[in-house]
């Protein structure tokens, strides 16, 4: 798929700028979630800004569980894109996520970690928290084809 | 008799789901769900393609992070309409395969069921797809627990609302 070509040219682009927040504009949906990749602190993070669409659970209030899924599997590609040597856009297989805690309106931040990188197919481990990164809301771990012409192309 | 008029129609049923698990709901108002059908342990919505909800600009097709909270609305809306009382949950681990990309353009539908529910745990699987249920795009299996801290929603009432 050539798809992964756009993506890729503004990783480099966005390489040469030390700039990674400039993978978000490329992905319509990172954009309209407010989730973007920052690496201002020397660690690469992914924040998902808070904004009232978030909300699935008006009560409490919490943020929708589904969205915190979706800014975990975020973090984990854009970990895989500037942190490691994927040659294409990472093309996600599954992805588990656990609930730990509720979350609130506030932001959600999250780090990812590669726990097995092999030739085709990574293993990423991430996790999201809000005020305590001690006390994460949710944690994921997906799979990620790297390198394959038949790979479930999501991103 | 109980206050609450029963519903009679399966349109009145989807009618009252669609405005206690997606109008009311901010986040799947947003994603624009739409209630499909309703029964007991089964719950069927639908998104719409949309520019916003891709992940790939090149291709077009949706990222994971629609079919995610669509699913998760789904399995929790199978739960709700198996609760003996109504009682707060939580969905406590979603996982998602992702068996092919959806077609660019075209709707996807979920379809949960909540085959298991014990007094702590409910237990479903759901399906996506975009017209053949033998062809899906994702799976997913969610487990919620039941009994969580807070208020008890609207949504989370609504099994008594439900014609036995």
């Amino acid at each position: 798929m050539s798809g992964g070509d756009s993506l890729m040219k503004r990783l480099a682009d966005a390489r040469k700028h030390g700039d990674v927040s400039r993978l978000a504009d490329a992905i319509p949906y990172a954009k309209w979630m407010k989730i973007a990749p920052e690496n201002t602190t020397g660690e690469l993070l992914t924040r998902m800004r808070y904004h009232d669409t978030l909300i699935g659970n008006t009560y409490l209030p919490a943020i929708h569980g589904g969205t915190l899924g979706a800014m975990l599997e975020m973090a984990a590609i854009f970990h895989l894109l500037w942190e490691t040597d994927t040659p294409t856009v990472p093309k996600i297989v599954n992805i588990t996520v656990d609930y730990l805690r509720s979350a609130g309106p506030r932001d959600v931040i999250a780090a990812a970690k590669v726990t097995k990188q092999g030739r085709r197919m990574v293993n990423v481990f991430a996790e999201a928290w809000q005020d305590d990164r001690s006390k994460p809301v949710a944690s994921a771990s997906a799979h990620f084809l790297v390198q394959s012409d038949d790979a479930p192309p999501s991103l | 008799m109980s206050q609450t008029p029963m519903l009679t129609t399966p349109e009145e049923r989807v009618a009252l789901f669609q405005q206690l698990f997606s109008d009311t709901i901010p986040h799947n108002k947003a994603l624009g769900i739409k209630v499909l059908a309703v029964a007991r342990g089964l719950a069927s919505m639908q998104i719409e393609w949309r520019e916003e909800f891709v992940g790939n600009p090149e291709t077009g097709v949706l990222a994971g992070g629609p079919l995610t909270a669509m699913l998760d609305g789904c399995c929790g809306m199978a739960v709700a309409t198996l609760l003996k009382e109504p009682k707060p949950f939580a969905t406590l681990d979603l996982r998602i395969d992702y068996a092919k990309p959806a077609v660019p353009g075209k709707p996807v539908i979920a379809e949960a069921e909540c085959y298991r529910i014990t007094r702590s745990v409910a237990f479903t699987r759901a399906f996506a797809h975009q017209g053949d249920p033998k062809d899906p795009v994702a799976a997913a299996a969610g487990t919620f627990m039941l009994g969580t801290k807070g208020e008890v929603t609207r949504a989370q009432a609504v099994s008594k609302e439900l014609v036995k």
